[in-house]
């Protein structure tokens, strides 16, 4: 009984998701390309792009009808012969570097990139004293 | 000269107080601003959302007149919010011209016969090819075009009755 109940419900719910969604998804959102080397590319690039809906997910994620959408724009400009970085580029120019995954360095974001590279510096810096020290210790142990 | 250091977890917590207070009290904004303003419309043209509007096209925007530009959809709940306030702003003389997402004729037809037609031309979107083109994130927005068919403004979301006198200064701003 309680197991009809359960069917029941979930069946209801599928009815809501429908009606709110009654066209059929784009194309190319949940179809592959024919050419498995252009599907890959699509693939590795649907995958670090932010679907705009439902925003800790990637497009190749998500199940949002935008993010289907964004999908069929990755898959038929692909298609097209378009480089992946113009895509990504032509979302960004859109949307801002917040639509893309993948990090970019740029007068915002250097400090991310130089920040290991200069507090590696410091600890050589810092250890430079020890180092030596250490190097006349075994001189002595020797 | 020690007695500085017995404050500092006292310290260190209250930091970290003061920054998950400020997180709690006012979460990051989460909306996505296009970054289209300033830049012409895409080109675009879109096929006829219902028998009694024309389609929509870029071409369209270039007469010399501003007006919005509506992305809606009859699936979309807060659309049936915005449309008194959307039926004000037409009756104030502004033009709108709408776009339809991913819906069906029959389905606007409905949506438009209960919740009234404010718009001069409609185009249907099934792909949300405009939507990505234009940098809009979701169903309602709002776009002030101006009559060079560049964009000007983005409202984001239903528009409320205080909505409609901003939307109408932005208009004759983009004059």
């Amino acid at each position: 009984m309680r197991l009809v109940a359960i069917i029941v419900m979930f069946l209801c719910m599928t009815g809501v998701a429908a009606a709110q969604q009654s066209m059929p998804p784009a194309p190319y959102a949940y179809q592959q390309l024919d050419d498995p080397a252009q599907e890959a590319e699509a693939k590795a690039l649907m995958e670090t792009l932010r679907c705009l809906k439902c925003q800790s997910q990637s497009i190749a994620d998500s199940d949002a009808p935008m993010a289907g959408d964004m999908r069929h724009q990755v898959r038929t400009r692909i298609a097209a012969g378009e480089d992946p970085e113009a895509i990504r580029a032509w979302l960004v120019e859109r949307y801002g570097d917040w639509v893309s995954y993948a990090p970019t360095v740029s007068t915002m974001t250097w400090p991310l990139w130089a920040a290991p590279v200069i507090l590696l510096l410091l600890a050589l810096f810092l250890m430079r004293g020890r180092l030596r020290r250490g190097q006349t210790d075994d001189g002595e142990d020797g | 000269m020690t007695n500085w250091k017995l404050w500092l977890p006292f310290g260190l917590f209250a930091l970290f107080f003061i920054v998950v207070a400020g997180g709690l009290i006012s979460p990051s904004d989460r909306t996505i601003t296009s970054k289209m303003i300033g830049k012409p419309l895409p080109a675009f043209d879109l096929p006829q959302a219902v028998a009694d509007r024309p389609a929509l096209s870029t071409a369209d925007f270039n007469t010399g007149t501003p007006r919005l530009l509506n992305i809606f959809a009859s699936w979309c709940v807060p659309c049936i919010a915005e449309a008194p306030h959307l039926q004000a702003l037409s009756d104030a003389g502004a033009e709108i011209n709408g776009v339809a997402i991913r819906d069906k004729p029959e389905d606007v037809a409905a949506f438009l016969a209960r919740n009234g037609n404010p718009y001069t031309r409609i185009g249907a979107d099934n792909l949300s090819s405009v939507q990505l083109e234009i940098g809009s994130s979701g169903v309602p927005e709002t776009f002030v075009v101006d009559g060079q068919g560049r964009i000007t403004y983005q409202h984001i979301g239903d528009i409320r009755a205080s909505d409609v006198p901003m939307l109408l200064e932005k208009l004759e701003e983009a004059r």
